[in-house]
């Protein structure tokens, strides 16, 4: 009975002109998630790129540094890592540093990389290490991968300067989820 | 064209993506809302690339020519 007379009693609403639009809120540009994964100096070059246009672009960007892609940010005169034979074996193998990065084509024993910078000076593009620097300086945050660090026994002294603290998966869900748009290289 | 004063110019000539936008978008730091920023450039992308930074970040696109391969752009600070 209630029901009914609350049913009665309930105006129904008439066509009510539909809300204004929100005035065009100002767009904040999306923040943008890099998962840098791949050590090899094209991709790193492509996510320094992007990285630093992002920031460029009024973009909050966030780096994040696994596997190999964190072998590219051990301080360049670094040669060694870790503490293992293995780990030890493994930087021995592959030497980290942003500017001893190998072409995952073409590397030739470095003549590939060589040519890569002499063309990259002959057309004033700017070197991985130099949009480092840039993107460092724009507010770009780099987020080292807390697991890669401990299986590849790298500590904080060994990582170049400026890094955010280690972080791990979560954390790049959790700012996917919120809506950063992610991009992995 | 406009008469306004321009506040800096960025000679971004000879550069090649991303560092036209990337020098621009330093510049345009430190210059307070309204003032006016040049920019030259050379790379054939930056037609385009100044459109969408200018998009992207609010900044206006006064003009835009190009004379001799230089492209200028004048954008005014938000």
């Amino acid at each position: 009975m209630t029901a009914v007379a609350e049913a009665t009693e309930t105006p129904v609403p008439a066509a009510e002109p539909a809300p204004a639009p929100e005035p065009e809120a100002e767009a904040k540009p999306r923040d943008i998630l890099i998962i840098c994964y791949s050590g090899e100096l094209e991709k790193i070059w492509a996510a320094m790129i992007l990285a630093t246009t992002g920031a460029a672009m009024g973009a909050t960007v966030r780096v994040f540094l696994t596997f190999w892609g964190l072998q590219a940010f051990v301080k360049d005169e670094k040669r060694i890592t870790g503490d293992g034979v293995m780990q030890k074996m493994m930087s021995f193998m592959q030497r980290p540093g942003i500017s001893h990065r190998k072409l995952s084509k073409m590397n030739f024993l470095g003549m590939g990389p060589w040519m890569m910078y002499k063309l990259a000076d002959q057309y004033k593009s700017a070197k991985p290490k130099e949009l480092l620097e840039v993107a460092q300086a724009m507010g770009v945050e780099f987020m080292p991968c807390q697991m890669t660090m401990e299986m590849f026994g790298l500590k904080r002294e060994d990582m170049i300067d400026g890094l955010g603290d280690p972080v791990g998966a979560a954390t790049v869900i959790g700012l996917m989820q919120g809506g950063d748009a992610p991009l992995f290289i | 064209m406009s008469t306004e004063p321009i506040a800096q110019i960025v000679d971004a000539k000879g550069l090649s993506c991303p560092m036209p936008i990337v020098k621009t978008a330093q510049a345009a730091k430190g210059l307070t809302s309204g003032q006016l920023l040049e920019v030259l450039a050379t790379d054939p992308g930056s037609t385009k690339d100044f459109t969408a930074w200018a998009k992207s970040t609010g900044n206006e696109l006064v003009e835009q020519t190009v004379e001799g391969g230089v492209y200028r752009f004048v954008l005014r600070k938000k």
